[in-house]
């Protein structure tokens, strides 16, 4: 040989050189590889491995991390009503009964001047506008009035008289002759208006409000109370007071309350949107803390107002659009929909490939036993399969899968039970492959060579017959592996296979279950189908090209 | 022949009693929680027994309180004479239900079952003719795309084109919303028009299997030594497929489709369910989620005797369709 290399002489036709000889092996392999779509498979399925083993280590999020996003909400900022219920502002130490509220509204509506209460306290109420009442604590007393000037004040219609610096209220009876006068000591403010401070921590004392609401009823410009000049705006039931011209308090029939426990209205803001409301606006602009202007909406309900503004507030990101920081979107629970197609390729592939070896397992035992002894054994194992052959599957898995419902089963304890079940159910139709190739590899010559040599019965299975069963085996197994991850898929898309918050190909596309999500976040089901789609289709080629391949009558 | 069937047909038996043995003792272990409502609300009537009497009374009633081979006799003494008792979920007896269902099932499947082999065995046959030309290689990827989707994915995508998209069909059912008002005539229309999306589904799905199989077998004709014969003999080539290999072809072809007529009844259950056809496959998934043992254990019994009906077919079949084996 060494001398035809070197001689470069021409070669002959049989010429050992000439004539490459591969092994079977090699053979196959050359026919497997010649085919295109085999090739195709082949790229598709090493493409889905890097993809989710490889992939899901290189993305930084995990399959159950939450995402949150913020987003301008339509929140409730505060509140308005208009007060239609006597406000009571009391000086230091005193107090009222309880039942005053109803006795107000009762002494305005009839022009009592003396309430007696439930409690037996008498109490003086002193008009001075329109539903605006200074109160006082009253005690009978006999001297001191003046009964002349009393009687005066009455023919006028009045119910009280000043003596001495002191105020003295009278009820008089019709049939009585002399009325009954009490001596009065001030004690509280009514009205239906309610007052605000400028500064939050600032309190107001009983002569403030008094002299406010004599000023209000009397419709002056300007009071003096406890020392200070104090001069006011009147406008249509509100007040803006100002002290040495800054602005002291305003005063109003509305009623304002914030809707969080961390907001202060300033009596600017109460002003502002006084206005708004009385003008019918559906919204105002009033400036924030920092300057910037913030819209605010009016929502009236019966005389309720509700003021309201966007705010910004943190939520779960679900169903955002594809984005740089989510390739694929979110999903309804806010996941990186890429981290869960990549761990859901891991849990599809392991599944695929577990389920597969085990059919294998058990069918190959199983098939070569009843190929090999034949007889009644044959015959029980091939009835068995028949029985499974029977059962019906997917009823089957579904019941499994709401029995595991019902137990709660974890995701991890449902994939396995998974992956035996279907492979318990799967190795029928690879044990009748098994037996029937032992059947008829039993009767060729090579075997009775083998059994007339004296090779043991294991050697005989194991190195004679297996061998020759395993091409059929790889093809049945590759397009094996299409169908469990098929048959995983709707059952996880069914709701009772793989569960949150597990992932699965299966259980992403499970969303469209929602017509809503269907219709409008094609990116949440679409990739994912195409992925089972893809997979099973890599696997079915990859088993067409093998058939192919190992068929020598197949031959190209 | 007669010998044949009948041992067949004892053997049939035996599987059956098997197959529903098993199916018996998985349903025993579906979550009770249908006798526990009813007990519940039995029990919050005026004057009435306890939760737990009325369990137990409920239990015995529907054959619960034996243990599962006790209670898999009782319930085959009763199946036997076509006694399958009365439906939980669907308050009526459970052969009633069925034969209200069963005809959308069927219909649904005739109809695709005409459409696959008006496709697949002409598509078959002219992908075996020229194999590895542009159409055995157009045939092989079509049939192997319908056998890896999944149905539900190709289902939703037809459902977002053609109803979301396109308007043309129903989300879901089986009749619009004016059905009412319709002469009969158009109510088969209807009906027969909200059928369009789920036979195109199931035909697409289960199209490429027999495409395959009528390939596989096609070409395993026309490898044989008695078409090289006719085709040395000088016989035309439409002549040698048309009468030659294609009526050789079928032999393998009529015992597969012949095998495959029960399945006729069996129901698709995730076609049905996804588009809401009510035949027997989404009454069986409505009932296996509601636990509805009766009905769940006649559906699963059901699809074992198709099953059984369609191999002992297909052996018949082939022994009627080819002589060779009459003969041995």
């Amino acid at each position: 040989m060494s001398e035809v290399n070197t001689k470069q002489t021409e070669k002959k036709l049989d010429d050992v050189t000439r004539v490459r000889v591969l092994s079977p092996g090699m053979m196959v392999a050359k026919r497997f590889f010649r085919n295109k779509l085999a090739i195709v498979g082949l790229v598709i399925i090493a493409c889905m491995f890097i993809f989710s083993f490889i992939g899901g280590m290189l993305i930084p999020y995990s399959q159950s991390q939450v995402f949150y996003t913020t987003t301008e909400m339509r929140k409730d900022y505060a509140g308005a009503t208009e007060i239609d219920q006597f406000q009571f502002q009391l000086g230091e130490g005193a107090s009222l009964p309880k039942d005053i509220y109803s006795k107000m509204i009762l002494a305005d509506m009839q022009g009592d001047s003396v309430i007696e209460t439930k409690d037996g306290t008498i109490l003086g109420a002193e008009k001075v506008g329109d539903k605006m009442y200074i109160l006082y604590s009253l005690t009978e007393t006999k001297g001191g009035a003046d009964v002349l000037k009393a009687y005066k004040a009455l023919e006028k219609g009045e119910s009280t008289i000043e003596a001495g610096g002191k105020i003295y209220f009278f009820a008089g009876k019709d049939d009585a002759p002399i009325p009954t006068f009490y001596e009065g000591e001030k004690i509280a403010t009514a009205s239906q208006m309610s007052f605000t401070a400028y500064a939050a921590d600032m309190t107001m004392s009983l002569d403030f409000c008094e002299m406010a609401l004599r000023a209000l009823g009397s419709n002056m410009t300007g009071f003096e109370a406890d020392g200070v000049t104090y001069s006011m705006e009147v406008e249509e039931g509100s007040a803006l007071v100002t002290a040495a011209g800054e602005e002291y308090c305003f005063i109003s029939n509305m009623n304002f309350n914030a809707i969080g426990s961390d907001v202060y209205l300033t009596p600017d803001y109460k002003l502002t949107a006084l206005e708004a409301i009385e003008n019918g606006d559906a919204s105002f602009v009033y400036a924030d803390a920092e300057g910037n202007e913030v819209e605010y909406e009016i929502e009236n309900k019966n005389g309720q107002y509700t003021i309201k503004r966007f705010e910004e507030t943190k939520v779960i990101a679900t169903y955002e659009a594809p984005s740089k920081e989510h390739i694929f979107g979110t999903d309804a629970n806010g996941m990186d929909l890429l981290a869960r197609l990549m761990y859901g390729g891991r849990i599809s592939l392991s599944i695929g490939f577990v389920v597969v070896f085990i059919e294998v397992f058990i069918g190959m035992i199983m098939g070569g036993i009843a190929g090999y002894f034949g007889k009644w054994v044959d015959n029980l194992i091939m009835r068995i399969v028949d029985v499974i052959y029977c059962i019906p599957s997917i009823p089957l898995y579904m019941i499994l899968g709401s029995i595991m419902d019902y137990y709660k089963a974890s995701s991890t304890v449902r994939i396995y039970v998974l992956c035996i079940v279907m492979g318990a159910l799967g190795w029928a139709g690879i044990a009748r492959i098994v037996r029937g190739q032992i059947l008829s590899l039993r009767e060729q010559e090579f075997m009775v060579a083998a059994e007339a040599t004296g090779i043991s019965t294991y050697r005989r299975i194991f190195k004679h017959l297996i061998p020759n069963v395993v091409p059929q085996l790889i093809v049945f197994a590759s397009m094996g592996l299409g169908e469990v991850i098929l048959a995983e898929a709707t059952l996880s898309f069914l709701g009772l296979g793989i569960k949150y918050p597990a992932a699965s190909w299966g259980s992403i596309i499970n969303a469209v279950n929602d017509s809503f999500v269907m219709t409008n976040y094609l990116f949440v089901w679409i990739p994912a189908g195409l992925f089972i789609l893809l997979t099973v289709l890599a696997f079915n080629f990859i088993g067409d090209g093998l058939r192919d391949a190992f068929d020598p009558k197949m031959k190209r | 022949m007669k010998k044949f069937i009948l041992k067949r047909l004892l053997i049939s038996v035996v599987l059956l009693f098997f197959v529903s043995l098993i199916i018996y003792a998985i349903m025993r272990c579906m979550p009770m929680s249908y006798v526990e409502t009813q007990a519940m609300a039995l029990a919050t009537r005026p004057g009435a027994k306890s939760y737990e009497e009325w369990v137990k009374q409920l239990n015995a009633q529907y054959g619960l309180d034996v243990g599962v081979i006790q209670g898999y006799f009782i319930w085959a003494s009763k199946a036997i004479r076509l006694e399958f008792g009365d439906s939980w979920y669907w308050n009526q007896p459970v052969l009633t239900k069925f034969q209200n269902v069963i005809w959308y099932s069927f219909f649904l499947g005739l109809v695709t079952f005409m459409i696959e082999i008006a496709i697949a065995i002409p598509a078959g046959i002219s992908a075996a003719k020229k194999q590895y030309s542009m159409t055995d290689y157009t045939v092989t990827v079509i049939a192997l795309l319908g056998i890896s989707l999944p149905s539900f994915f190709f289902a939703t995508i037809l459902k977002y084109v053609f109803s979301v998209k396109l308007g043309w069909f129903d989300l879901y059912g089986i009749v619009g919303r004016m059905h009412e008002n319709m002469t009969p005539i158009q109510q088969l229309g209807d009906i027969i028009w909200h059928m369009v999306l789920p036979v195109v589904t199931i035909s697409v799905v289960s199209i490429g299997g027999l495409m395959r199989y009528t390939r596989t077998n096609m070409l395993e004709v026309l490898n044989s030594d008695y078409i090289r014969t006719a085709r040395a003999k000088g016989v035309s080539e439409k002549k040698v497929v048309n009468h030659h290999a294609f009526r050789n072809t079928l032999i393998p072809i009529v015992t597969l489709l012949g095998g495959s007529l029960p399945g006729l009844f069996s129901g698709a259950m995730i076609t049905e369910t996804l588009f809401q056809i009510p035949g027997i496959g989404y009454t069986s998934y409505v009932s296996i989620m509601q636990g509805d043992i009766p009905f769940v254990m006649f559906y699963m019994v059901f699809l074992a005797v198709l099953t059984l009906t369609g191999n002992l077919i297909a052996d018949i079949l082939y022994a009627v369709v080819d002589p060779r084996v009459r003969v041995s």
